[in-house]
């Protein structure tokens, strides 16, 4: 038996977070060539490996491969710092996520989680307004204009739907009273009780919640910082070879932490129904000791809650291959005049309700 | 002033609610691409997967024997007059004594080269040809090669291919001096 203090346990499961997180992200670039390629009729990569499957490695040694350019006039240790921060900044964030619930060993217990804070939330959203300097720094150091220009449209851009983004999720911690994402998911599935996930009682909010989050991930009908068909390629212009990759790469982790955040805030995280009654069937009738039962019902959940998670990248990537990109007036009319004051409607609205005890 | 009376009216109305709010416009593309997903894809993953040719497909070239494995081409050069593309050069040359199991008729081509980067595969020679001796096959293509002069296509590679030996299966008389002289010839390209 393994006899590891409670924080070497836990660093077990920063590390594996940290490892799913990166696998994740790089699988995101296959996926999302073969989505786009089956939406599209085709069938994608298929030549690497079977299926295709070893496509990321292949465009990794490709990304190692290339020349590493630095244009002249460039700030070389900014230009380097942009993409490092805006990985940093995107892997940082998938740290306070709770992947599953507790699990024991004999003595051990721990959370499938990186780091269980009771200021999940604001954690996730001071490190994902972080992600804007790693854009801002790369721009500016590239000592171009139209790198710079792109990154001004891109802080820009995050920064007006962030608002909308933060307003939206007040209406959840309303319900909720707490900011820890442990805390927000162990009440949306209580035993005993017949209990909804937050979808039920936000609707409007998690719509406006996603909105946001296609637009803080830069990604389609959102990707103004980045549109490669229109501009010359917004930020990372000037970037090649893996600092370029980086800068990609950054946005597929953004893409899998969002929608955990999600998957979390509004779709019940790694609860899944019937989980308790499934966990008092086993020890009843099978005689599973409680913490075993536990054990797979945690397991279970987490796959579950990737489950949810992959759901969710997969509309990201049907998105992109539906709607075209929107005007950049339109963009900052939509933030501005539409989604911020739904959201403000939404917290009267959860306010109103909380006070006539509907939900 | 109008030309035809063809031309509509577009008036330019107020969007209504459902199409400010988007959301429906929405779910109606995600659903096309949804369909999309699912339907039969067009990609031929060529190299494990051939799209068929066409029955009436006009391919490589080939320089036909007659029945008893004699080459048919007379050098009338017919066929390069008819080639708009001026693809095809020829030398006849006369028949020897002896050589009456290799050429069908008393004229032959000594050489005989189409240059497929000209070819335009109309199919004319085909159509000129007397003796029914050039034909543009329907189930090959000329290959991609690296060098331009690989692709102007001499006998070697234009005549159907007839080994001596199953000469003397489909029971043709060769004398012994024959079988060497068109095994050194088929040697030699």
């Amino acid at each position: 038996m393994l006899e590891l203090p409670a924080l070497g346990w836990q660093s077990i499961v920063i590390f594996v977070v940290f490892a799913v997180s990166l696998l994740i992200a790089t699988y995101c670039t296959y996926a999302e060539r073969v989505i786009a390629a089956f939406l599209q009729d085709r069938v994608g990569p298929d030549r690497a490996g079977p299926y295709g499957l070893l496509q990321p490695l292949a465009d990794a040694v490709k990304m190692f491969t290339k020349e590493e350019f630095f244009p002249g006039g460039a700030n070389k240790a900014l230009f380097v710092f942009g993409p490092c921060l805006a990985m940093i900044t995107a892997l940082m964030s998938s740290a306070v996520i709770p992947f599953g619930n507790n699990m024991s060993f004999g003595n051990n217990a721990f959370f499938l989680q990186g780091i269980e804070v009771n200021i999940g939330m604001l954690w996730v959203f001071g490190v994902v307004s972080l992600g804007v300097y790693g854009v801002m720094i790369g721009g500016w150091a590239s000592n171009n204009k139209f790198s710079l220009l792109g990154a001004i449209r891109a802080a820009s851009q995050n920064i007006s739907y962030e608002l909308a983004m933060g307003m939206s999720l007040i209406a959840v911690l309303m319900i909720s009273g707490t900011l820890s994402l442990r805390e927000i998911t162990l009440q949306q599935s209580v035993a005993g009780e017949w209990q909804f996930w937050n979808i039920a009682k936000q609707p409007l909010g998690f719509i406006i919640f996603l909105v946001c989050a296609f637009a803080e991930t830069n990604r389609t009908p959102f990707d103004l910082p980045e549109c490669e068909t229109e501009l010359v390629g917004g930020y990372h212009t000037e970037y090649s070879s893996m600092k370029l990759g980086l800068y990609l790469f950054s946005e597929y982790v953004n893409i899998f932490v969002v929608s955990a955040v999600m998957s979390v805030l509004y779709f019940g995280g790694f609860n899944f129904p019937f989980q308790y009654e499934l966990r008092d069937w086993l020890v009843s009738n099978h005689d599973w000791t409680l913490a075993g039962a536990q054990n797979l019902i945690t397991l279970l959940g987490t796959v579950g809650l990737f489950l949810k998670i992959f759901a969710f990248i997969f509309f990201f990537m049907w998105i992109r291959w539906t709607l075209p990109r929107f005007r950049y007036d339109q963009l900052m009319r939509l933030g501005w005049t539409i989604l911020i004051p739904l959201a403000v409607f939404n917290i009267v609205l959860t306010g109103g309700l909380i006070l006539f005890g509907v939900i | 002033m109008q030309l035809t009376n063809r031309a509509k009216k577009l008036e330019k109305k107020p969007m209504t609610l459902a199409e400010r709010a988007y959301l429906p416009a929405i779910f109606q593309g995600l659903s096309i691409t949804m369909r999309h997903f699912f339907m039969k894809k067009a990609t031929v993953r060529y190299p494990e997967e051939v799209r068929p040719f066409s029955a009436i497909f006009r391919g490589l070239h080939v320089l036909k024997r007659d029945e008893q494995g004699r080459e048919r081409c007379t050098a009338c050069g017919l066929c390069a007059v008819a080639c708009p593309a001026e693809a095809i050069t020829m030398v006849a040359g006369e028949r020897k004594k002896g050589e009456e199991g290799l050429y069908r008729e008393e004229k032959y081509a000594i050489s005989y080269e189409i240059n497929m980067l000209r070819c335009i595969f109309c199919g004319l020679c085909e159509e000129a040809c007397p003796k029914a001796a050039v034909y543009l096959q329907a189930d090959k293509m000329a290959p991609p090669r690296y060098e331009r002069d690989e692709f102007i296509y001499g006998k070697d590679r234009l005549v159907e291919p007839v080994s001596p030996d199953e000469r003397s299966v489909r029971g043709i008389q060769l004398t012994p001096e024959q079988a060497d002289a068109l095994r050194n010839k088929m040697a030699q390209v």
